[in-house]
């Protein structure tokens, strides 16, 4: 394919869900409508870097996606050619009139509970985001054919559920919004273990879960939680270039440059996040966010607003009852009550998290703050044992081999 | 999704003699249930890919110091059965799934269309960034 312009990319993909909406609504068939789209799109991209884009490129797009989706209806006719003669006979879809959002309709179908999460990610990134098959495999370091055949079982698998292309009852919307955003924040968090690494020509996983949470948003401007989750993304990804050093090394946020956190996600991230609050909504989204937030408006490490976190941290235990939470607020007790609280806070959790590294990194980290630096080098060794993230493991290696050799200096000296 | 290597070794089933002493449709059978695993590994959208390697007959040690030149030892090696034949990366849910997968592998047929139960080594592959956004916002808010 030709090098395309930021311009034709961007085009494309903001008139992706549009096409595909129209198409499938129209036909009644999600799966073979998002196939036609995809050629749509691919035709698309070899034809307007050539011939300019045309006047009307919605329009455009549908009706090459629609010729598509009639070659395809047509190349399975011969068995049921007499019902579908009358739906060929049609003109394709009048792409003078905008069409009705569609984006949630699409959404809700592509993040269906029938689907396993990657599947629902992938299906996302294809039919909502416009990436291409070949960019979402790239983005996942898997080969194309294996994204393929999870795009097309996802299809099948929300085919096979009864699904259709309608917008479901609103009663029905609360539950499905959930999953969404549980779909959308996996996402992000996909791109945080894809933060670093062989990046060239990959799409950046984060910039797709904000710029999808975005059109979610969009669609449910009134959901407070939507708007927390958007958020909290944006507080989290200010931090993105102070979080890594150019070769992939970890800084913890006590030594990041602060000078370097985005200030503009910042502000757009307390704003929308100061309206969500406002809705009296409160979930584990906002909660979060108000979290992240805290950490952006430090001026310094040491400013930092811990008895808010710690209390917060609180509230969010209180709401999911997950051990990882407790973890956290065990870092927090420590920063306002001391390292000994914290551990006993640490302790609480343990159990639950059995064999997890970061209980060992926390409890590794509280235990240096209590000067313990032998037993602190020894839970750092352990936790850098179990971790899955190469970066992780390169930082919580190095913690040990510092504290190992500072205790030894220490005991040269006494002795 | 988190990645696994499913990796088999020279060592086989316990008990099982060498394929070189199997009957030919016995090695058939042992090679067709490999494809239909793989084939149903891409069909699922989890295979990333599969490498078989050569034995130690063709195998090298080499060690060096920088400095001076590189010590090169060929084979016999002790403990054969040891080395990695070949492996498979998979990209699945979870580890439960990698298991379940690296099951159908050691029962892979043997003499008799008996399954040969060879071991099969789950390892992990690191990621590359810090693998969730909540938890490592703890991670490196605390600094460890």
């Amino acid at each position: 394919m030709e090098e395309l312009s930021a311009g034709i990319e961007n085009l494309l993909r903001t008139l992706a869900p549009q096409v595909l909406g129209v198409l499938a609504r129209r036909s009644g068939d999600f799966a073979a409508a998002e196939d036609a789209v995809q050629e749509a799109l691919l035709a698309a991209a070899s034809h307007w870097p050539r011939e300019g884009v045309p006047d009307n490129p919605h329009g455009w797009l549908i009706q090459t996606a629609h010729r598509r989706w009639t070659d395809h209806v047509r190349s399975e006719a011969a068995r049921r050619r007499r019902e579908e003669m009358a739906i060929l006979r049609e003109p394709p879809p009048d792409a003078s009139v905008p069409g009705e959002d569609d984006t949630l309709t699409l959404v809700f179908l592509c993040c269906h509970p029938a689907l396993a999460p990657a599947s629902a990610i992938a299906l996302t990134l294809r039919a909502v985001a416009g990436l291409t098959t070949a960019e979402i495999a790239t983005a996942f370091l898997v080969p194309e054919a294996t994204m393929a055949q999870r795009i097309s079982r996802a299809k099948q698998r929300v085919k096979a559920a009864g699904a259709s292309f309608r917008l479901p009852p609103p009663h029905e919307q609360a539950e499905l919004l959930r999953s969404v955003r549980h779909v959308l924040y996996l996402l992000f968090n996909e791109g945080y273990a894809a933060s670093s690494g062989p990046a060239l020509h990959r799409v950046d996983l984060s910039d797709e879960a904000i710029r999808l949470t975005r059109l979610l948003h969009r669609a449910v401007p009134d959901d407070a939680e939507t708007a927390g989750l958007l958020a909290l993304m944006l507080l989290t990804d200010a931090r993105r270039t102070a979080r890594t050093t150019p070769d992939g090394r970890l800084v913890p946020l006590a030594e990041q440059d602060r000078t370097r956190w985005d200030r503009q996600r910042i502000a757009e991230g307390s704003a929308l996040l100061a309206d969500a609050i406002a809705r009296r909504a409160v979930g584990e989204y906002q909660l979060q966010a108000v979290i992240a937030a805290l950490h952006d408006q430090a001026a310094t490490a040491e400013a930092t607003d811990w008895p808010q976190i710690l209390a917060l941290y609180g509230l969010l235990e209180q709401m999911t009852g997950n051990p990882v939470v407790t973890l956290n607020r065990a870092v927090a007790t420590a920063m306002v009550h001391g390292p000994s609280e914290g551990l006993s806070v640490l302790e609480s959790a343990a159990a639950a998290l059995k064999g997890h590294h970061h209980v060992d990194a926390v409890r590794a980290h509280l235990l240096e703050l209590s000067g313990e630096q032998e037993a602190a080098a020894a839970h750092f060794a352990a936790a850098a044992g179990r971790a899955t993230s190469l970066p992780e493991r390169d930082h919580l290696t190095k913690k040990a081999a510092e504290l190992r050799s500072a205790a030894n200096h220490k005991t040269e000296a006494s002795g | 999704m988190p990645r696994y290597l499913l990796a088999v070794t020279f060592a086989g089933g316990n008990g099982v003699p060498p394929m070189t002493e199997w009957t030919p449709e016995e090695v058939q059978a042992h090679l067709d249930y490999y494809g239909a695993l793989n084939d149903e590994l891409i069909a699922s959208g989890e295979l990333v890919g599969t490498t078989l390697l050569t034995g130690p007959d063709l195998a090298v040690i080499v060690t060096g110091d920088g400095r001076t030149a590189p010590v090169r030892t060929d084979g016999p090696f002790a403990e054969v059965k040891e080395w990695i034949a070949g492996f498979q990366i998979v990209d699945v849910e979870s580890e439960e799934r990698a298991v379940e997968i690296a099951a159908k592998v050691s029962a892979v047929p043997g003499p008799g269309g008996v399954a040969t139960r060879q071991p099969i080594h789950v390892r992990r592959v690191m990621d590359q960034g810090p693998a969730n956004a909540a938890e490592m916002d703890s991670y490196v808010r605390t600094g460890a």
